[in-house]
Formats: structure tokens, C-alpha cells, sequence
């Protein structure tokens, strides 16, 4: 929880390829600091990346460069907080379940009730929003049985209504967040 | 071949090592080898099962500080076309349905819009009612403040991951 507000620096993996190392938020533009490169490994792999053995390696191939300068460029966005992993996203409802969330907190209550949310590793998204609802969050478990535990459990120990929305139905394919339309 | 995939499954779930060889690294990690490992994430996507895999960028970080989930309420028997009219436009991200709750919650259809500041993701929400043409739908907009938490998603290996699995 970065619950206190101070941005810790963030260290590189203590494990290969720095896996272990989630980064804090970098409360900054980056606008400023990306580069043509960083802009088209940010871009063309949110979809088209390579699995393949050597992944790094092919797209240094596509972006005219080594593999190491692409790994370590990654590191580095990584660190800073511009990237938060490179693998899979999953399709709802396709492997385990998982509900969208809502609360009317009172505001007062926000930061408690929202760290108290985000304590669940059920939960792997979680904002305030500009509503009466001001507080939304994604619960994704093994089945909807944990999922509603999940519900149940928020419930029952901040004494507020939780709503459910579980995912009727799917209309767009994400085919990933378009930084810089070409 | 199932606990395997589960295996896989959970050793990928939170991104896969920036090393030269990062799925030899999960086939360790999973007591497999590396292209068993690649065949199964393949599969994975081929299944649908992984909609996307690539790099999963943190929007807020990189200038898109204004993010909305627009709601709308839909006519049960208009949703699908709406749907369609609204995942036309490229500023939409995700469109899913799902239940209203009365009397609270009157909306049925969700998207995100994602932009720099306020006023441009403003300025798509308005054009994407006027192009979808249903500017006569009751419609909220919710803007996000605060992110307490953003990670992917996480699945505990179960019976239930098993199924979905062996499903396919």
C-alpha cells in the first residue's frame, strides 16, 4: 500500500529480470522523458509480442537494435513505473471469476475503507470515482463462490452495502492502450 | 497437462522475466521445459483463454492522467447494437454488460475512455453520443480520482482453474 503518500524509489529485481520489483507510482508526465524507441516498444508489444524463446531478440530485430538495449530499456520503464509487466491478460470468465464492485463510502471513510479493500490479493483494481458510488473495484478468484466471500467479507467488516456487477457480456476485444495513434 | 497449464498459468500471471530466455526461466519455475512452456501460453491465446500478451503499459503514468467509465442505460433488446455503434470508436477501451441494480443503479452498458486531461476525454464522450447516435440515453459519467491499486489479475490455482482448462 502506498498508503502514506511517499513514493519509494523503486529497486531493481532482487531476482533475474526483476520480477519481484512492482514499482511505486511515478507521479509524473512522461511525455517529456520517452524517447521515439520507448514510444515503439510501448506500442507495437502490447499485442504483437513475440513468444517465442528469445522475445527480447526478436523485437530488437524489429526495432534495429540489440537484445540487451531492449531488455534493459524495459527494466528501466519497469522501475519507473511506465510499465506494469510484460505477459498475459487473461479473458474474463475464462479462467476462474471475477465481479466489477461498487461502495458508496462516506468520505471521511475513503482512504480506510479503500486500503482495507486493496488488502484483499483478490482484489487487482481499485479506484475512487466521481459518484455517489465512489469506490470501484475488481474482485478475481477461482470461482464465484471466493469471489463472493471476497463481497461478503468487505461487507461485513466496514458495515457498508457493497454492489455487484458481475460481467454479463463482452463487446470489445481490448487490443491493448493505443499511446501515440499513428 | 492441466496442472501444468494451471502451473503456467500462475508463474506467468504477474509478467514474465526480462531476461534473454524468460520462458525457460517459467519452465524452471514449473519443472517443465521451455517449449512445453510455449506451447502452452500459445494455446492459451489461441483458446482465448489470454486475450492479450505483450507489454501492459500504467496509462496514468504515461499522460493519459483522465480516465472515465461512462454508463449507460440500454433497452434491454438495443444493447448488442449500441454496443457495437460504441466499440467503434477507438477512444472506447473495454464495453462490457452487466446487471442494473434497482433502484441504485439504473445502467446496464460500461466503457472506458481514457485521454490527457479532463477536457479531451469530455470532448470523445460527447462525439462518441453524438457518432453512436444515442445522445437520448440516460447516461453517467464517472471519472476516476484516485488509483489504490492496479495489478493484473490473479488466479489462484483451484478445481475451477482446472476446469476452465480442460474445458477448453
Amino acid at each position: 500500500m502506498a498508503a502514506g503518500g511517499t513514493s519509494i524509489p523503486a529497486t531493481p529485481g532482487a531476482l533475474p529480470g526483476g520480477k519481484s520489483a512492482r514499482p511505486r507510482t511515478a507521479d509524473f508526465s512522461a511525455s517529456a522523458t520517452l524517447t521515439e524507441f520507448d514510444r515503439r516498444l510501448l506500442d507495437d508489444f502490447q499485442r504483437d509480442f513475440p513468444v517465442c524463446a528469445r522475445p527480447y531478440e526478436a523485437i530488437a530485430e524489429r526495432l534495429g537494435c540489440d537484445e540487451a538495449t531492449v531488455i534493459e530499456r524495459l527494466q528501466q520503464l519497469d522501475a519507473e513505473g511506465y510499465v506494469s509487466r510484460v505477459g498475459p491478460v487473461f479473458r474474463p470468465k475464462r479462467l476462474g471469476a471475477s465481479t466489477l464492485a461498487a461502495m458508496a463510502v462516506p468520505a471521511e471513510r475513503l482512504q480506510e475503507v479503500a486500503d482495507l479493500v486493496s488488502n484483499y490479493s483478490e482484489v487487482n483494481h481499485n479506484y475512487e470515482r466521481e459518484h455517489a458510488f465512489n469506490l470501484w473495484f475488481v474482485v478475481t478468484a477461482s470461482d464465484e463462490r471466493a469471489v463472493s466471500e471476497v463481497l461478503t467479507d468487505v461487507q461485513r467488516r466496514t458495515g457498508l452495502a457493497v454492489m455487484d456487477l458481475p460481467l454479463a457480456e463482452e463487446f470489445h476485444i481490448d487490443l491493448g492502450f493505443r499511446l501515440w495513434p499513428t | 497437462m492441466a496442472d501444468l497449464t494451471q502451473a503456467v498459468i500462475h508463474a506467468i500471471q504477474d509478467g514474465i522475466p526480462l531476461t534473454p530466455r524468460p520462458f525457460a526461466l517459467v519452465a524452471d519455475d514449473v519443472g517443465s521445459d521451455e517449449q512445453t512452456v510455449l506451447t502452452i501460453v500459445r494455446d492459451l491465446q489461441t483458446r482465448g483463454v489470454i486475450k492479450r500478451f505483450g507489454v501492459v503499459v500504467r496509462h496514468r503514468e504515461l499522460g493519459f492522467r483522465a480516465n472515465a467509465m461512462v454508463v449507460w442505460d440500454v433497452p434491454d433488446e438495443s444493447v448488442c447494437m449500441t454496443a457495437k455503434r460504441l466499440t467503434e470508436d477507438p477512444a472506447v477501451t473495454l464495453c462490457y454488460r452487466r446487471p442494473r441494480r434497482l433502484p441504485n443503479w439504473p445502467y446496464n452498458l460500461f466503457c472506458m475512455v481514457h485521454g490527457q486531461d479532463r477536457g479531451s476525454v469530455q470532448e470523445k464522450i460527447a462525439a462518441l453520443r453524438h457518432a453512436a447516435g444515442i445522445h437520448e440515453l440516460p447516461f453517467s459519467i464517472l471519472f476516476s480520482r484516485r488509483r489504490f491499486k492496479q495489478r493484473g489479475a490473479r488466479y489462484t490455482p483451484s478445481a475451477a482453474v482446472t476446469k476452465a482448462c480442460t474445458d477448453g
